[in-house]
């Protein structure tokens, strides 16, 4: 089993969300976070709409997911997909792939590929 | 003191209610322009003044601004409200009076507090507006409204106009409001111009409130209901409009964004602006005060922004100087057919050295008077938040309130 950690452009999140419901990916959860990659930020306007600034730190939406490993591929390529801008732009996001060591479902003590 | 016939009374009722609201109104213009870590403690100076400055002004507050005194301040003569005629059938007149002026009482001092949120101490800022209402906004009430000097006239019979509180409240607040942010000091964790409004809903909900509460300001101050009463509020609704429609221009061609929080401080800086004259001015009067206004007011808050002094919600800028340019225009803009003076463009020109004169003599008044106060208070208790590295940087919600406005913790 492997987590899917994918940081994508928030509003890219709704469309992923539906391609891996529909790929039968059993669930995954979403976080907004705000934070900083390697691009420079966000111009934002201050004081009273009078001054623009660039903020470091930009808001993102975190999907996360855990599947079997059959599945690894069919995920990606539904986020390679979704979360592109056109053909791929400056702050498009990342994806993090760690192991799993194991999954517990709490109603019934199952483990494993089961509990997915 | 006026003498209401019911219709009068029952307007004068509903205004002052609107008048009240404009503090909370405050609140959350002011709450939603700061950082979430102290919208709490943003919005409980303006409410807060909502609980001490009605005690107050039973008290003494409303005698020393309207007891007969001396061309410079009222008298004791009203304390606790005695003298007030309270029970005869007619007695509706003066009590309404007392009430209506009470509502501007409160919501002067909250709006001084824009300059110094996030960062200044709350048992203190009760002393101060404790101390800053009777020494500062009761004598220049008095000055204007109450009979003193400034409403006799300095060259001539007909004093300064100030129809609802251009000088009185705005200016007046403007001027302490700039020396306080000064007194104490810089925001921490934030240089200036860094900090951005944390919830523009509450920025739009604030203005929109303070713009309906404006017509109990406006139009209430006339004191009765009738055409000058209806011409104040179409007059306040037109500058308003016009000004949040130019800054929301300005701010368009100069950043190439079109900021909901600069419609917001141009309606307000409309609202400040048209609050001297609108009683006194016609509708094509109210479109330059309006239009002017937001031009004046935009340069102003860009150019607090690159000064040294930390005015956090550019109360200087909006309510100061919108205060002293809507004090100058009425007097260019005065017309005779709508308030029976004169002003500059009918050829009038003593009339703008009177507001000339009130607008400089509430400045420098209520600047030097600030100043004292604030210098006495900084000895004893302290301007600022007390350990401001711990309590100022992780905000005055948690550690002077012990509250959060948005609680989002798990177990919730």
């Amino acid at each position: 089993m492997i987590k899917i950690e994918a940081i994508i452009k928030p509003e890219k999140a709704n469309s992923i969300g539906l391609a891996l419901e529909e790929a039968g990916v059993g669930g995954y959860f979403l976080s907004n976070i705000t934070g900083k990659g390697n691009q420079k930020g966000v111009e934002v306007t201050t004081g009273r709409g009078t001054t623009k600034i660039t903020r470091s730190s930009v808001p993102k939406t975190v999907i996360t997911t855990v599947v079997d490993d059959s599945q690894k591929q069919k995920v990606l390529d539904i986020v390679l997909e979704y979360a592109k801008t056109g053909d791929g732009e400056i702050g498009d996001g990342k994806i993090f792939i760690t192991k799993v060591d194991e999954v517990i479902r709490v109603r019934t003590n199952e483990t494993g590929k089961e509990a997915l | 003191m006026p003498d209401f016939d019911s219709g009068s009374l029952a307007w004068m009722i509903v205004a002052s209610a609107l008048v009240l609201f404009m503090t909370p109104g405050l609140a959350f213009f002011y709450g939603g322009l700061v950082r979430a870590k102290n919208v709490v403690s943003t919005m409980m100076y303006c409410f807060a003044a909502m609980a001490l400055m009605p005690v107050i002004w039973v008290l003494w507050g409303y005698s020393l601004a309207f007891g007969e005194g001396n061309a410079f301040i009222g008298d004791f003569s009203f304390f606790l409200l005695n003298g007030i005629n309270m029970t005869s059938p007619e007695a509706g007149s003066e009590i309404m009076f007392v009430i209506f002026q009470g509502m501007f009482a409160i919501i002067t001092p909250a709006l001084i507090t824009g300059a110094f949120v996030e960062r200044f101490k709350f048992s203190t800022y009760l002393i101060f507006i404790t101390i800053w209402v009777t020494l500062v906004y009761a004598p220049v009430c008095h000055w204007v409204w109450g009979g003193g000097w400034i409403s006799q006239g300095v060259f001539g019979d007909q004093g300064a106009l100030d129809f609802a509180g251009g000088t009185v409240v705005h200016l007046n607040a403007g001027a302490a409001a700039l020396v306080a942010a000064w007194m104490v000091g810089k925001r921490r964790g934030g240089a200036a111009g860094t900090i951005v409004a944390h919830n523009v809903p509450y920025v739009i909900l604030g203005a929109s409130i303070l713009w309906f509460g404006w017509f109990g300001f406006n139009a209430g101050s006339e004191l009765a209901a009738d055409g000058i009463a209806a011409n104040a509020f179409l007059t306040t609704n037109t500058a308003a409009a016009m000004a949040a429609l130019t800054w929301l221009v300005i701010s368009g061609l100069h950043t190439g964004k079109m900021s909901a929080v600069g419609a917001a401080t141009g309606a307000v800086a409309g609202l400040v602006a048209i609050t001297p004259a609108c009683g006194w001015v016609d509708v094509g009067g109210a479109l330059m005060i309006g239009l002017s206004a937001s031009v004046v007011c935009y340069l102003c808050a860009l150019g607090m922004e690159k000064s040294g002094v930390d005015d956090a919600l550019v109360v200087f800028g909006v309510h100061g100087i919108g205060g002293a340019w809507g004090a100058l225009m009425t007097g260019v803009f005065a017309s005779e057919a709508i308030g029976g003076v004169k002003g500059l463009l009918e050829g009038n020109g003593i009339i703008v050295l009177e507001q000339l004169v009130g607008i400089v003599a509430t400045f420098l008044y209520s600047g030097i008077a600030t100043f004292i106060i604030l210098k006495v208070l900084d000895v004893i208790p302290g301007l600022g938040i007390q350990e401001p590295e711990n309590i100022e940087m992780s905000g005055l919600d948690v550690n002077v309130h012990g509250e959060r406005g948005y609680v989002s913790d798990g177990a919730d």
